[in-house]
C-alpha cells in the first residue's frame, strides 16, 4: 500500500538548509520555469494580437482552447514550482487542491448551463 | 478500556504535536488554506464575468480595448498588459529566489531579491493605475442617434462642448462603427457623418458604472474591470506591504534567533498567488 505518512522529501521543512550545490540546483530550476512562463505570455500576446476574435468559427475556438491549456500550464507551473506544493506531502496537496478543483468545476458546469439558457431567453425576446 | 488510564506511557510513544500531519508549519497550512479560499473568491469573480459575458450577444474585444502604450499613444495591441504580466512574472521569481536565499541562510541575498520584488510589485501597482485612468478617460467616446445607433467617434475630442442642448459638431468629424465590437469597423466621413450628426441625442466617452464606450450596450464590462482588476489590485497592494515588512523585519535582524526564514517563503506563497490569479486574469479578460 502506497504509505503517505512517510516523508518522502523534507527539502522545505522549517529547519532544514540548503547548502551552496542545492541552492544552485534549485536556481537553475527556477531559471528554467522562468524562461518557460516567459516564452509562453509572449506566445499568447502574438497570437492574441494577430488573431481577431471571431466567435462561432472553428478556427477561433481552436485559439481560444490553446489560450486556456497554455494558461493552465502557466498555472501548474506556478503552483507546483514556485509555491513548491509538487514537492509537499501527498495529503497538502490534496487538501489543496481537491475541494478547489471540486467546486469550481461544479461551479463553472452550472454557469454554462445557465448562462446559455439566460442568453435563449433574451433572444427569444 | 477501564483501568489503563492511570497508566504511565512513556513520553517518546505520545504524538507531542510536534509534526503535523502534513509535514509544515502550522503557518504555512494556514497560509494555504487561506489561500483556497480567496482562489475561490477570485474564481467567483472570474465566473460570474463569464456568465454575463456570455449572456450578450456581442462582447468588446480585447485587442481593440487596450491597444495603448504610456507616452507612445495607440496602436499596440495588449503590449502594455504583456509587460504587466512580465513584470509580475519576473518578481515571482525574484520572490522565490528570496526563499531560496533564505534556506541557505544567506541575509544579503533575502535582503536583495526581497527589495526586487517589493520595486516590481510597485512597478505593477503604477502600470495599474495608469490602466485604470486610460480606461477611465476613454478613446473617442460614442454617440447615440434618435434611430437608436452607435457610432463611436475616432478620437477624443477634447474641445466638445455643448451649446443649448446640442454638441458643435467637430471640424474634422469621422465616425466609426463596430469599433470595438468583432470583425471589420466602418469609417463614415464627410456629409454622410454630418448628417449622422444631426440626429444625435446623446454623447458621451470613457468609462464608469452606469455606462462605458466600449460596450454601450453592456455596464457590466466595465463593472468587472473594475472590480476584478481592481480587487486583484488590491491584493498586489497589500502583497507590496507585506513583503515590506518582512524585509525590514530580516534587515533588523527579527528572524535570526529562529534559526530559519519560513516568514519570507510564508510571504512568497502569497505572493505567487497574486501572479497567479493575474495569469487568469489576463488570459479571461483580455485575451478571449
Amino acid at each position: 500500500m502506497d504509505r503517505d505518512d512517510l516523508i518522502v522529501n523534507e527539502s522545505y521543512a522549517v529547519n532544514n538548509r540548503h547548502d551552496d550545490a542545492h541552492g544552485k540546483e534549485i536556481r537553475k530550476k527556477i531559471l528554467k520555469v522562468t524562461v518557460l512562463l516567459s516564452v509562453i505570455t509572449a506566445i499568447e500576446v502574438a497570437i492574441g494580437a494577430n488573431m481577431p476574435r471571431e466567435s462561432g468559427q472553428l478556427k477561433w475556438e481552436i485559439v481560444k482552447y490553446l489560450f486556456i491549456i497554455l494558461t493552465l500550464v502557466k498555472a501548474a507551473y506556478i503552483v507546483l514550482s514556485f509555491m513548491h506544493l509538487g514537492d509537499e506531502r501527498k495529503n497538502l496537496r490534496n487538501v489543496v487542491l481537491i475541494p478547489y478543483a471540486v467546486f469550481i468545476l461544479y461551479l463553472i458546469f452550472i454557469a454554462i448551463i445557465e448562462s446559455n439558457y439566460v442568453l435563449d431567453m433574451f433572444q427569444a425576446g | 478500556m477501564a483501568g489503563h488510564s492511570g497508566d504511565t506511557v512513556s513520553t517518546t510513544e505520545l504524538w507531542g504535536g510536534g509534526r503535523s500531519p502534513f509535514s509544515v508549519s502550522y503557518g504555512k497550512l494556514m497560509m494555504w488554506l487561506f489561500l483556497v479560499s480567496d482562489a475561490l473568491t477570485f474564481s467567483g469573480l472570474l465566473i460570474g464575468y463569464g456568465f454575463i459575458r456570455h449572456t450578450y450577444e456581442a462582447w468588446p474585444v480585447g485587442e481593440k480595448v487596450f491597444q495603448s502604450l504610456p507616452f507612445a499613444g495607440d496602436g499596440f495591441p495588449l503590449i502594455y498588459v504583456a509587460l504587466m504580466t512580465f513584470i509580475l512574472i519576473v518578481s515571482s521569481v525574484t520572490m522565490v529566489l528570496a526563499v531560496e536565499a533564505g534556506h541557505r541562510l544567506d541575509k544579503k541575498d533575502i535582503i536583495k531579491w526581497l527589495t526586487l520584488t517589493v520595486i516590481g510589485g510597485l512597478f505593477f501597482l503604477l502600470s495599474q493605475v495608469w490602466e485604470w485612468s486610460h480606461f477611465i478617460h476613454g478613446g473617442g467616446g460614442f454617440i447615440t442617434t434618435t434611430s437608436g445607433e452607435v457610432y463611436h467617434l475616432d478620437h477624443l475630442e477634447e474641445d466638445l462642448h455643448e451649446v443649448n442642448g446640442t454638441y458643435v459638431m467637430p471640424e474634422h468629424l469621422t465616425l466609426i462603427q463596430n469599433k470595438y465590437g468583432e470583425g471589420e469597423h466602418t469609417v463614415i466621413e464627410g456629409a454622410a457623418a454630418e448628417k449622422i450628426w444631426g440626429t444625435m441625442t446623446d454623447y458621451y466617452h470613457g468609462a464608469n458604472m452606469l455606462r462605458n464606450e466600449y460596450a454601450p450596450h453592456a455596464p457590466q464590462y466595465a463593472n468587472f474591470f473594475f472590480f476584478i482588476t481592481g480587487f486583484h489590485g488590491f491584493h498586489v497592494f497589500s502583497g507590496v506591504i507585506i513583503n515590506l515588512l518582512v524585509l525590514l523585519q530580516v534587515r533588523r535582524g527579527a528572524y535570526d534567533e529562529r534559526g530559519h526564514f519560513e516568514m519570507v517563503e510564508k510571504t512568497g506563497l502569497y505572493w505567487h498567488f497574486v501572479d497567479l490569479v493575474w495569469v487568469f486574469v489576463f488570459t479571461f479578460y483580455y485575451l478571449v
